[in-house]
């Protein structure tokens, strides 16, 4: 440790290579994305995981994920949860495809309405938080549930059926489910939301202030951050994008379940937390977010072209997760202790 | 010499518990009020008062000569009241100029490309640091958890002094700090209080109160047990007023 007085200037080239790296948010999170993605080069690649369909089927993968999680990851940044997240794919599914399937409305009022509820999701969800303190964890986690009974219940009410198809989406087909090569067209989706939040983290006072709501809410209620008005616009921002993949699904798959999406509520922040974003707050990066999902995407993917049996991969996942919780407070710390002074 | 800020009669009740009753006080530009008292003696009811964050029930306040009542604490702080609490107004993952710049972030372009000025911030951010003497930090980027308690403090004064505070108010600013530390916090006062700003100091600490105070309020039970300038009384006298004498020196300095 260095021994430096408070009043010695220090020269700004006192970093080393090792040190610089450690700087860097996503470095626990590259290098496991190029360590497991190795490892299934290895294991799986004569099978075809190096391949383009593999590739594509990973990227698929990641992209639907990653459209929610990065918000989600947003959102734990800012010191929040949104289990609701499974239930609002669901529901926006199947408004498409009862709204147009079945009743025949115009694509583009279901998608209106769709989205329209991932809004009312997350007023909801931020109102609840911000008018009763509770903790976002239970908030959301009823609003999941009381979503996805009700999105059930009215698909069978209305339809007989909890699954119905959607034959023809009209001109949101070619933008929501088109593919190229074996590529889905979510993955330049996924791009669009990766630039949004990127620039709106790194880039906007809006940025700034969801690492303060997360890191330290008082004080950034003390300096005038608009904190509740932060959970707001982030709960908007997860639920409309969770709509966003309900409607997508509903398009590229003809059909829509009220059912579905119920993975995302722990896949998204299951790559969030691999992704490098602290659980407690504060702490986290766009980039970090990314290679979670792709974390995610290698390992499902990944483990198909192996041949092992697919049964594993929640175990493999869980596996990854607390390594990287680990991983993660012990780069934080790191960050931390650098350049303090040592009694 | 005229006080930049003025209290008097200030009451403030919670129901049927009077937290402060009739307190008047003033704060000149260039000067340290000390304000001493135990726990739950009223310091931090007439800090909250004085900073926005709650209203008087009774009394008025006077800032700059005329009568204000301030609606919030971004009220108070378009004024010139900069507040510094104790558990430090920082960020400790964000980064040095993050922190400083947190709720006034400067920006450059134009709609949605609207964006931070990085370069900006990072420069002032650093340059403000360093004038309040604190060498040891030379990246704006490194990230506020990597500075010590003096530092963290040093940062939080800087803020908002640099935000335009004509007044100062530090919340125990000293309380977490080890001896060294402190004393880095304290040169800041006397730097501010040097430039003309003026500093009202919550402290438990007698030594600290003594070395840099111009004037002293003690509370006690939300009245105001003594008022008296520097070297009005001994340092006996102010212990004895603080916290009842022999029972104080059995546990040093307070904290």
């Amino acid at each position: 440790m260095q021994t430096t007085t408070a009043d010695t200037p220090v020269p700004a080239t006192r970093y080393g290579v090792l040190e610089r790296l450690l700087r860097i948010v996503w470095i626990g999170p590259a290098i496991a994305a190029l360590v497991i993605y190795i490892f299934f080069v290895i294991v799986g690649g004569a099978s075809g995981f190096f391949s383009v369909p593999g590739t594509a089927g990973w990227l698929n993968t990641a992209a639907e994920l990653g459209i929610i999680a990065l918000p989600i990851g947003l959102l734990m940044i800012a010191g929040e949860f949104d289990l609701s997240t499974g239930s609002v794919v669901g529901a926006a599914a199947i408004i498409v495809a009862l709204g147009t399937g079945f009743y025949g409305l115009p694509i583009e009022l279901t998608m209106s309405m769709a989205l329209a509820m991932g809004v009312a999701v997350g007023c909801f969800n931020a109102f609840l938080v911000n008018a009763t303190r509770l903790p976002s964890f239970i908030v959301t986690l009823a609003s999941n549930f009381i979503l996805a009974g009700t999105s059930l219940g009215l698909s069978r009410l209305i339809s007989g059926s909890s699954n119905v198809s959607l034959k023809d989406a009209g001109w949101a087909e070619p933008i929501f489910g088109s593919k190229w090569m074996f590529f889905n067209v979510s993955v330049l989706w996924y791009l669009v939301a990766i630039v949004l939040a990127a620039w709106v983290l790194k880039q906007t006072r809006f940025g700034n202030w969801i690492f303060a709501t997360g890191g330290n809410v008082d004080a950034a209620r003390r300096a005038g951050v608009p904190v509740a008005r932060v959970k707001l616009i982030l709960f908007i921002w997860t639920a409309v994008s969770a709509a966003f993949v309900g409607i997508m699904s509903a398009v590229m798959y003809n059909q829509g379940n009220a059912a579905q999406g119920q993975g995302y509520v722990f896949q998204t922040a299951i790559a969030a937390v691999i992704g490098g974003v602290l659980l407690q707050g504060g702490f986290g990066s766009v980039i970090g977010i990314v290679l979670g999902t792709f974390i995610y995407g290698i390992v499902s993917l990944g483990l198909f072209y192996t041949g092992w049996p697919t049964d594993w991969l929640a175990t493999f996942i869980g596996g990854l997760l607390v390594i990287a919780v680990l991983t993660n407070n012990f780069v934080r710390e790191l960050a931390l202790n650098r350049g303090k002074k040592k009694p | 010499m005229t006080a930049l800020m003025t209290l008097e009669g200030v009451t403030r009740t919670f129901g049927n518990n009077v937290a402060l009753n009739n307190v008047s006080l003033e704060a000149h530009p260039g000067e340290v009020h000390c304000l001493l008292g135990d726990n739950g003696a009223g310091k931090s009811t007439l800090i909250k008062i004085m900073s926005g964050v709650t209203a008087p029930t009774l009394g008025t306040l006077t800032f700059d000569g005329k009568a204000v009542s301030f609606r919030s604490p971004r009220d108070a702080q378009a004024y010139g009241i900069g507040t510094v609490h104790q558990d430090v107004g920082s960020i400790p993952l964000i980064s040095v100029a993050r922190n400083f710049f947190l709720g006034n972030e400067p920006t450059k372009g134009w709609g949605p490309l609207r964006r931070l000025d990085h370069a900006t911030a990072n420069r002032i951010a650093l340059e403000q640091i360093r004038e309040m003497g604190i060498r040891r930090i030379n990246d704006a980027e490194q990230l506020v958890g990597t500075m010590s308690g003096g530092e963290r403090q040093a940062l939080a004064i800087a803020r908002a002094l640099y935000f335009g505070a004509k007044l100062l108010i530090l919340d125990e600013p000293t309380a977490a700090l080890g001896v060294k530390e402190s004393k880095i916090v304290i040169d800041l006062m006397v730097k501010a209080r040097a430039q003309g700003i003026a500093l009202v100091f919550i402290t438990h600490n007698a030594t600290h109160a003594l070395q840099v105070g111009d004037r002293f309020t003690v509370l006690i039970q939300g009245r105001v047990a003594s008022q008296f300038r520097r070297g009005e009384k001994t340092r006996e006298e102010v212990l004895n007023l603080m916290a009842g004498g022999e029972e104080f020196y059995a546990v040093g300095h307070g904290d």
